[in-house]
Order: C-alpha cells, then structure tokens, then sequence
C-alpha cells in the first residue's frame, strides 16, 4: 500500500479553511499519545494546556500579552513568505528593534516627553527593517541564500544585545545585573487595562492584522506580492521587479519584528537587558503558517500558539509535564498545518503496490 | 611543535561535526531536496547518543543510535516532502523547531551529568611517526569516519551509476522519471543518508567534542553546515576544505579570548556566524561557479503524472 497525490483541478475553498482546523486535531492527538507516553493523563493534560487559561482573568490577560509581539511579527512575514522570501531571522530583527528603539531612552533618561514614545517606536521599526534590509539586500544584488543570512544574523544580533547590556548600556547602579537603566515614564508604551501585562501593543497588532490584509487582498501591491511569489517569470512579464519585492517584504517584516521589539522593550521591561531574546521570532513563523499567511489569521494562531505556552507553563507547576513538551506542540502543530495543506491542492488516494493494480487504475 | 600540533587538532574537533552533517546535507542536495532540518536532526542525534552511550555505557552504541535517531527522524520530513509534497523550506523548519524541542525532553534527566567519551584510537606503528602520525592516526574514530566519508561520498557521486542515476533526478525529476528511474525513492533513501549524518555530527558534539548534554547546544552548527554545501558548491572535497576553514575560524576565535585580546567575546562568538555571511556572498557572486554546480531542481517538490 502506499499514498499517491492526484492534483485537483482548483484548488478546494472548503478545505483551505478546513486545513487548519484538521490540522490542530491531528495535533491535539498526538500531543495526548505524547502525554500518555509521559505517563500523564492526556484529558487533564490537554485540558490544563487548552482551556483552564481561558478561565481565569490573569491567564487570559498572559495569552494576550504572548500573543501580541507573536502576531505582530508573523502578520509581517506574511508579506515575505507570500513573496517567496524565506526571512527566517525575525528573532533578530526583533532584538535590534528593541535595541535602536531603546537608544533615546538610555542616552538621554533626563528626556521626557510625549513624543518620546513615537520616537521610540519609529526607531525600533527603522532598527529592524535595516536589519532585515541586510539579508535582503545580499539576496538582491549577489543571489546570496537569504535563509541562511537571516538566521546568522539572529546569533550575531544575539551576542550584540547580549554585549550592549553588559558593557557600554550597563546600568552602573544596576547591583552588577546586566541591562540599561529604567525607561522614564513617558517611554513607556501604556498597559491596555490598568493591571494587565498585556500592553498597546496588542491594539498595534490588530491596526497591523487590518492594514495588511487591506495591502494584500485590495492593492496592487498585494497582487505584485502574490504573482511574484507564485511565479518569478510571470511576475517579470507583468513588469514586478524580483529584485525590489525582496528588499521591499525584508524591511517590511523586519520593521514589524522591530515593531514587535521595541513594544516587548518599552511595555513588558520597560529596560533593555539580557532577556529579550524569547524565541518569538521563530514561534511567529508557524503563526505565520497556521494563519495560512492571511493576517487577520496570524491574530487567531498568535492567541492558539500563546494560550499553548501559557497552558505549558501551568501543565508543569500543576502536573509536573515539562515546559519543554509545548516546544514539540508547537512544532507538531507546523507539521500538521503543511500536511493538511497538501489537502487543499491534492486528492490524497491508498493505492495497492502491484503493478497491475497502478495500471488499472489509470 | 607542541601546540601547532594542538591547534591543527582542535581545528580538526571543530570541524568534525560540520564536516558529517554537511556531506550528508550535501547528498541530499544533490537529489534535489532541500532539508533545513540539519540542526534539529543534529540535535536529536547529539541527546541520542549522549543517552544511550550513559545507559549502555558503550561509546559506540550511542553513535550507532544517534545515526539511527538522525535517519528515523529524518523519515518525517520526508514523509512530507516527497509523499505529500509540502514546502521543502518550511518543512525543514518545522523538523528543526520539532528536534529542539524533542531533545529537549529526552534529555532533561542528562542535564550536568558526565558522559561517556568515545575515545580516540591510535594506529600503531602510524601513529609514533613524527610530526604526522599523531595528526593524521591518533584521530577520533568519527574523524575517521568523515575522511572515509568524503571519499566514499566523492566516489558514489561521480564514479558510480547509482551516484549518476541520483544526481540525475536532482537535476531533473521530469526527465529522470520519464526514464523510470524511481525519483521519490531515491529522495528518500538520500534524505535518510542526511539524517543519520547529521545524527553522527551530533553524536561527536555529546561524545567527543564537550561530551555532556546541554540544551541547544548545536547552537547553530546545523545551519553552518548547510551554509558549507552551498560555500562547496555541492562538491564533497570542497566541503571537507571548507569544514576545515570553519573550524580554524572557530579556533581562532577560542585563542584570542584566551589570549586576552581586548575585543568583547560577544564579537568572539559572532565570529563564524559572520564569517559563513561574507562567504556565502563571495561565493553567490561568482554566477559561473554556482550556476554550474547547483541541483536544478533543489527545493522543488515533485509529484508524478499519473
């Protein structure tokens, strides 16, 4: 026996919206098998992972707070990953945005004023957009392989932020602990609701989500990213140059991780120290891809991929399951979503081995 | 003499690891897959190893299972690619994401706890002859090993029929399987030789190199090793020289922190990750030379017309 793809002849609406719904099924399965081979109970397993945060204000409040930086950057890759650029190091442009949006805070902290936060953030988005301009840039002219570029980059931004916070940006009254100096009030972007962590960055992430469906679906542009993305040549003949979408989808999405960054900096911590660096970069990309690259999808698999983290977290104070176990979720859950793509494009058939048998067949 | 011949080894530890992983990538490659989970199936490999070798307490059981570990999980990825054709990029990510995590797990109970060294075996008579003898046979049997393998690899590739019929459906799948050569078979059976490589480049992270277990702790040798394919323009010798080029880098960069030469450690570590950037760029420049040797149909997803 073995499986055999038949191409259908469009591709199945029913079953792109479907895709990641059976997806997450499939997932959740697997995940109890993986409990149950853990040696837990997989229903209180999936229950603490899935809904006991939806229950509670404060677990609530936690998943809006994960799923804000999350959706900001992966409603950016969207914009790459449609185009057919491959930036994999959003994890890096997260951490210089929060680094070049952080830089008039800790040089001036007598500078208060209302426009510090604007300024703050346009720079945390110019931070990361010329980052992620590098590996763009070097894929435009030289043809130099952008996934690989972009993912040296989050190591090289790693060991910058991590020296900056333990030498020349060392706060020197910070008791020897590395990290700036604390933000003045006015650089502070605002919690959403008095005592909540989540901040207005969430409120970002949904003016994100809007806008760039809007850009996608309803513009010119977003036609050039689609063609460009699905076909190179055909994109050449309607006169789309190759050359500038990937400059131009590398600074985009490097802006929003910058976007991403320097909110986590000014919201979250309110300092730049040695922490930043999360690993949301890299979860974004399978919101990205749950989301199915549609942003206002990338707001609903932000809040899923971040109520599972949050879920994790309790599953190991309350059932001692490892927090490393929503890591493997997380990436079962990519697996799954590309698998079941396959069902929107292919009728996926059981065929006998022998020959005969195939010979029929056709 | 001393430590020349120090350095020349520790080089030769550094550039191990990338050197297994990246000739396995680089047979892939060459069927025209493009498998960015090096790092996770690394990474698997390194805890398979690492654990089997402290239970059995044998060295090279722990490399047999890292091999294995390597291949089996490189089976999902090729699960996906080749019999459901999904995005070769994003699959490979996920294989990565999925392997960080997984060995995570496996390995939370060897975290701080001494391992089993797989040692080295000195050749007698070859190995007491000045200057050479200790570099060249006193190795570590896994630097063997890569030797071994890179000529095995050159030799398959470019002097055997199998080696021809491979790198035929890498450069065309149409063809190749209009001839009837069974392309998503030897997609398979190439990835499965990639995974066990990278398993055994791992294996010799949590066997020789540091020989205990920590989380993440290919930090990113898997994607240098993808990155050397592309800098060998998909040729096995010139893997092994650029191996070797990047563990010099990596050298270089422990030497002068412990020389104490006044540049940050942070710049220190950076080292390789920028040194693969800039030769990736004077490698993607020079048009002829990639033009010539790249698989024409790498990444591309293939499925028969039936």
């Amino acid at each position: 026996m073995r499986l055999e793809l038949h191409k259908r002849p469009v591709a199945s609406t029913a079953l792109s919206y479907l895709a990641p719904v059976i997806a997450l099924t499939l997932t959740l399965v697997a995940g109890a098998i993986m409990f149950a081979l853990m040696g837990k109970s997989p229903i209180a397993a999936l229950y603490t992972y899935f809904i006991e945060p939806l229950l509670d204000p404060w677990s609530r409040d936690q998943v809006f707070f994960k799923a804000t930086p999350l959706a900001i950057i992966a409603i950016g890759l969207c914009v790459c990953f449609r185009s057919g650029n491959w930036n994999i190091g959003a994890e890096g442009q997260y951490l210089i945005g929060g680094l070049v949006g952080a830089t008039v805070p800790v040089l001036f902290p007598a500078f208060s004023s209302p426009l510090l936060l604007p300024i703050m953030i346009v720079m945390g988005m110019i931070g990361g957009g010329l980052y992620a301009f590098i590996p763009g840039f070097l894929k435009a002219r030289f043809g130099t392989n952008e996934i690989l570029t972009s993912l040296m980059l989050v190591y090289v931004a790693q060991q910058f932020v991590d020296w900056m916070v333990r030498g020349p940006w060392r706060d020197p009254q910070g008791m020897g602990f590395p990290g700036t100096k604390q933000f003045d009030d006015s650089g502070i972007l605002p919690n959403l609701v008095g005592t909540w962590d989540t901040h207005w960055g969430a409120v970002f992430a949904i003016i994100a989500a809007v806008a760039f469906w809007f850009m996608l679906s309803r513009t010119l542009k977003g036609f050039e990213i689609a063609v460009l993305g699905q076909s190179p040549r055909a994109g050449r003949f309607a006169g789309f140059s190759a050359r500038q979408m990937t400059i131009f989808a590398f600074v985009v999405s490097g802006a929003m991780a910058g976007l991403a960054g320097i909110s986590e900096v000014s919201g979250s911590v309110e300092k730049l120290d040695d922490k930043l660096s999360l690993g949301y970069g890299f979860t974004a990309i399978i919101v990205a891809f749950l989301g199915r690259l549609n942003p206002i999808g990338c707001i609903f698999a932000a809040l899923l991929l971040a109520l599972s983290s949050i879920g994790g977290e309790s599953a190991q104070i309350m059932l001692g399951i490892s927090d490393r176990a929503t890591r493997v979720f997380q990436g079962m859950l990519l697996f799954f979503v590309l698998a079941s793509d396959t069902l929107i494009h292919y009728r996926i058939r059981l065929v006998g081995r022998t020959p005969a048998a195939r010979e029929g067949a056709v | 003499m001393e430590t020349t011949a120090y350095i020349i080894l520790s080089v030769c530890a550094a550039a191990t690891p990338l050197l297994l992983a990246a000739l396995g990538e680089l047979v892939v490659e060459r069927s025209g897959v493009l498998n960015l989970g090096v790092e996770g199936m690394m990474i698997v490999g390194a805890v398979v190893a690492f654990g089997t070798a402290q239970v059995t307490g044998n060295a090279y059981l722990g490399l047999l299972a890292a091999v294995f570990a390597g291949a089996a999980f490189s089976l999902l990825f090729a699960f996906l690619t080749l019999t459901l054709a999904t995005n070769q990029v994003a699959t490979g990510l996920a294989l990565t994401i999925l392997g960080l995590g997984v060995s995570g797990i496996i390995g939370e109970d060897f975290v701080g706890q001494p391992g089993v060294k797989l040692t080295s075996i000195s050749i007698p008579y070859l190995s007491e002859i000045p200057m050479v003898g200790p570099l060249l046979f006193a190795q570590n049997p896994l630097v063997y090993l890569s030797w071994a393998l890179v000529a095995g690899v050159a030799w398959f590739l470019f002097r055997s029929r199998a080696g021809l019929t491979l790198r035929s459906v890498g450069d065309n799948h149409v063809s190749a399987h209009v001839l009837g050569i069974p392309v998503i078979r030897v997609r398979y059976l190439a990835v499965l030789f990639g995974g066990g490589c990278a398993g055994a480049g791992g294996a010799y992270l949590s066997l020789v190199y540091v020989s205990q277990w920590t989380e993440g702790m290919t930090a990113g040798r898997g994607w240098i090793a993808l990155a050397l394919v592309v800098f060998a323009s998909w040729r096995p010798l010139r893997v092994l020289a650029g191996a070797y080029l990047f563990g010099a880098v990596t050298i270089a960069q422990f030497h002068a922190q412990a020389l104490g030469i006044p540049i940050p450690a942070q710049f220190l570590t950076s080292l390789p990750y920028i040194a693969t950037i800039v030769v990736l760029v004077l490698i993607a420049s020079n048009r002829r030379l990639t033009m010539v040797n790249t698989p024409a149909s790498l990444g591309k997803p293939f499925v028969p017309d039936r």
